[in-house]
């Protein structure tokens, strides 16, 4: 490792994780398709981290594409905007995978749509410049990226505007895009860095400028050699680096990134922000792009459909509230061994039956696990063995913490940091005793949280 | 749950004829190839050259032993269970592996009573009482062996793996420690490290245990920590006294492939149960165990001590999860 992974601080990897089995095989190698345009979408009000959005438009009344519908005044939120022409209908609820009951905006497809070629030219086609000579100043970039309603598209949905900033108190020295995808299955990142290099390159440039980084370093995990290759040549000409990482989950762990390439640690409590540095997803950069050079908000992105449970695994670019059902029969409907249904992946993702629920700018893809996949071994006594301590990504006692969870010991739980744990399951992947660690461990978080909330009262 | 899916507007039939869609939280991938039973299994391998090299040079005497230890522990296990009236758990093979490892450091000699006691003190008291796997608070299999080491001191002693009528070899001559107390008689590294001294027929050959510990390492079914801080302190220890004292005659390197030192520290202190969680804390195991090893056997009366030095330490253990200091990653101080 040492050897490629020269011209960064880092040693290119981080201690402990893990080495799933990473099930890209699926999907990696199919081109991204264009969606044919869905009758009706639902955009549910909650779809990034922080506050939810109002509704600003009336039922009946007629949205055109890229039109917002929705908006918050909360510091941290981002707004929606119509994925398809068409009419807004009466405002639901919806529940989305990851449990959270919120009000939705149907809208229902009316006139001429935007598909095929037409749509993939209005999103990834066009010019994408590598150099600005003042076009843009940092603030401009960021308004666009606030107008366009951008969200990180790795999975966490934290608004962009507030990350890709500049910030005098913290000033960013360093600006990683993250390519890595280290979660099994999905390959969402890898296509859009292969069939889309140009909008990535850009938006990393536009970004650079709007946070003031001197560095930008696009880093790829060692798995994806096309992707490490194209950028690389597309990246020519600019001062953008490209890391190659080591294939390690979860390397696409904001934290684990800066480790692995910068060699600095993010203090418990901080965001990178602290250290100097901004994560960001290369789906988002690509969107940053668009809306800074196109002015186009985000309606659509690229997921990716897969698993052993899907009849004709597909990478798809669709608009953003489309139904999970629409796209597992795009995608030939589920094998007679499906066994359950993900939104994510395996490591992370929510597993869910109703699939009417709307895809949202979050989902990275839906993976469908078979029986086969499923096959548990019976849960036995801990016997000790530490190999959870061993793969904890951030260093923690997941053993002492289920237990402390168990016996409902809160003070115990919170002395060994049990609010630390990222949920990436690396416990519960290498436990041989096949405890649900990563369950007992939530349930141990939920008790610290009520007990500080209490405290406060 | 049926009925909830029928509330699902699928039009397309083939989503809605699935026969059923699990929930559950994430992650929902696990590691098939690790289980309890397969590091158990493992383990099992690992001792198949220790168990070979016993035999070779004990014939009868280790099958004996290692066949009365292996059923008596079974069936001591499977006894101990139905009165808790738990659920049958020989499968998870770590009774038979308390059973080889108490078969493994018994006298070839040894009547069969000390054998089939030694199992049953080793499943009862050292590890059902606590609650079966994952419970005890010390090594099974050397509960048991201390326990008949005190109640049959003649038999557990140095003389009692002599049995100078017997056409095996290895019986008919002292053990080494004993030799060299007795008449000052220094055995020859080399047969140390094969084998060919008298001995508990698991330990006698350090070359056997030493693959068989690799093996464990390189699979990380054990903690290399232990091993490594272990057998890292006994060869301090051991340098230092041979600097003090250069022609005494029991060198370094008769303290370690002499005794149960390799079987110990790859066999015994390893056992995942009874020794610490975190890395750190397993260092501290092992230098702890080196150690004791090293302190009884320089300055105590019993030849060779690393069943006392693992049991001391087994008790220790949750003393050293807690206070062994531990960091998360990004907080501020360790703590412990």
């Amino acid at each position: 490792m040492g050897l490629i992974f020269k011209g960064f601080k880092g040693k290119g990897t981080f201690p402990r994780g893990i080495h799933p089995q990473e099930q890209k095989h699926f999907s990696a190698d199919s081109a991204i398709e264009v969606l044919p345009a869905p009758e009706n979408v639902l955009l549910p009000l909650l779809q990034n981290i922080g506050a939810p959005c109002e509704s600003i438009v009336k039922p009946k009344q007629n949205v055109c594409y890229g039109e917002v519908v929705a908006e918050s005044k909360a510091l941290i939120s981002a707004s929606i905007h119509a994925p398809i022409s068409g009419r807004v209908m009466k405002e639901s609820v919806t529940t989305l995978p990851n449990a959270r009951h919120v009000p939705a905006i149907p809208i229902k497809a009316e006139g001429k749509q935007l598909e095929g070629t037409d749509l993939w030219d209005d999103i990834f086609g066009g010019e994408w410049p590598k150099k600005f000579n003042g076009e843009f100043t940092p603030k401009d970039i960021n308004k666009m990226i606030d107008d366009a309603g951008i969200v990180g598209l790795g999975g966490a949905a934290f608004p962009t505007y507030v990350k890709i900033t500049f910030n005098r108190k913290k000033p960013v020295d360093t600006l990683l895009i993250n390519g890595c995808e280290c979660e099994p299955y999905l390959t969402p990142d890898y296509r859009v860095m292969l069939e889309a290099p140009e909008p990535v390159i850009t938006g990393a440039v536009l970004a650079g400028i709007a946070t003031g980084a001197k560095d930008i370093i696009i880093c790829i995990e060692k798995n994806k050699p096309a992707a490490i290759d194209l950028i690389r040549k597309k990246a020519e000409g600019t001062n953008i680096k490209v890391a190659v990482l080591k294939t390690k989950y979860p390397q696409g762990s904001e934290r684990h990134l800066i480790m692995a390439v910068l060699k600095k640690i993010v203090p418990l409590g901080s965001l990178p922000a602290d250290v100097g540095t901004v994560v960001s997803n290369v789906g988002t950069i690509a969107a940053v792009a668009r809306a800074v050079l196109k002015k186009k908000p985000l309606t659509h992105r690229v997921v990716t459909v897969t698993g052993g449970g899907i009849k004709n695994p597909k990478n798809l670019l669709i608009p953003i509230g489309v139904s999970y059902g629409e796209l597992i029969e795009y995608c030939g409907g589920l094998t007679s061994n499906a066994a359950r249904v993900l939104s994510g992946g395996p490591m992370m993702g929510f597993a869910f039956t109703d699939f009417n629920m709307p895809i949202t700018k979050g989902t990275g893809g839906i993976t469908l696990l078979t029986h086969e996949d499923m096959e548990k071994a019976k849960e036995t006594n801990c016997i000790r063995c530490g190999k959870c301590v061993d793969v904890c990504p951030m260093h923690l006692i997941p053993a002492k913490l289920a237990q402390a969870a168990k016996y409902k010991n809160v003070e115990l739980a919170e002395k060994y940091d049990i609010l630390a744990c990222m949920d990436s399951g690396c416990c519960g992947y290498i436990c041989p005793a096949k405890i649900p660690l990563v369950q007992l461990i939530r349930m141990g978080k939920a008790m610290v949280q009520a007990k500080r909330k209490n405290r406060m009262e | 749950m049926p009925e909830k899916e029928q509330k699902t507007k699928i039009e397309n039939p083939e989503i809605s004829m699935i026969p059923h869609i699990q929930v559950a939280s994430s992650p929902h991938f696990l590691n098939p190839s690790l289980t309890t039973k397969k590091m158990m299994m493992d383990v099992l391998i690992a001792l198949v050259p220790v168990i070979g090299m016993a035999i070779y040079f004990f014939r009868l005497y280790a099958v004996k032993q290692i066949l009365i230890c292996l059923a008596s522990c079974l069936l001591a296990e499977a006894i101990f269970m139905k009165m808790r009236k738990k659920s049958f758990s020989l499968f998870d093979c770590s009774a038979a592996i308390t059973g080889l490892i108490l078969g493994l450091s018994l006298p070839g000699p040894a009547p069969w009573y000390v054998g089939v006691i030694g199992s049953f003190v080793a499943m009862g008291i050292g590890k059902i009482i606590f609650g079966g796997i994952g419970m005890n608070l010390f090594n099974p299999a050397m509960v048991g062996r201390a326990f008949v080491m005190i109640s049959f001191a003649g038999v557990m002693a140095a003389s009692g793996y002599v049995d100078s009528t017997s056409m095996v070899d290895a019986v008919s001559m002292a053990t080494p420690l004993n030799a060299f107390k007795q008449s000052g008689i220094s055995t020859a590294i080399f047969d140390l490290f094969m084998g060919f001294t008298n001995g508990s027929p698991g330990e006698v050959s350090a070359i056997a245990c030493i693959l068989g510990g690799l093996y464990l390492c390189l699979r990380r079914t054990v903690s290399w920590e232990i091993p490594v801080s272990l057998l890292g302190t006994v060869i301090i220890i051991g340098s230092f006294f041979d600097f003090l004292s250069p022609q005494e005659g029991w060198t370094l390197f008769h303290h370690l492939f002499g005794g149960a030192l390799l079987f110990g520290a790859f066999f015994i202190a390893t056992d995942p149960v009874t020794s610490p969680l975190t890395p750190l804390g397993k260092i501290v195991f092992g230098v702890g165990t080196g150690a004791l090893i090293m302190l009884l056997r320089i300055f105590s009366g019993y030849p060779e001590g690393v069943m006392f030095a693992v049991l001391l330490m087994n008790g220790v253990t949750p003393l050293i999860n807690r206070w062994v200091p531990h960091r998360t990653l990004g907080a501020q101080h360790y703590r412990s």
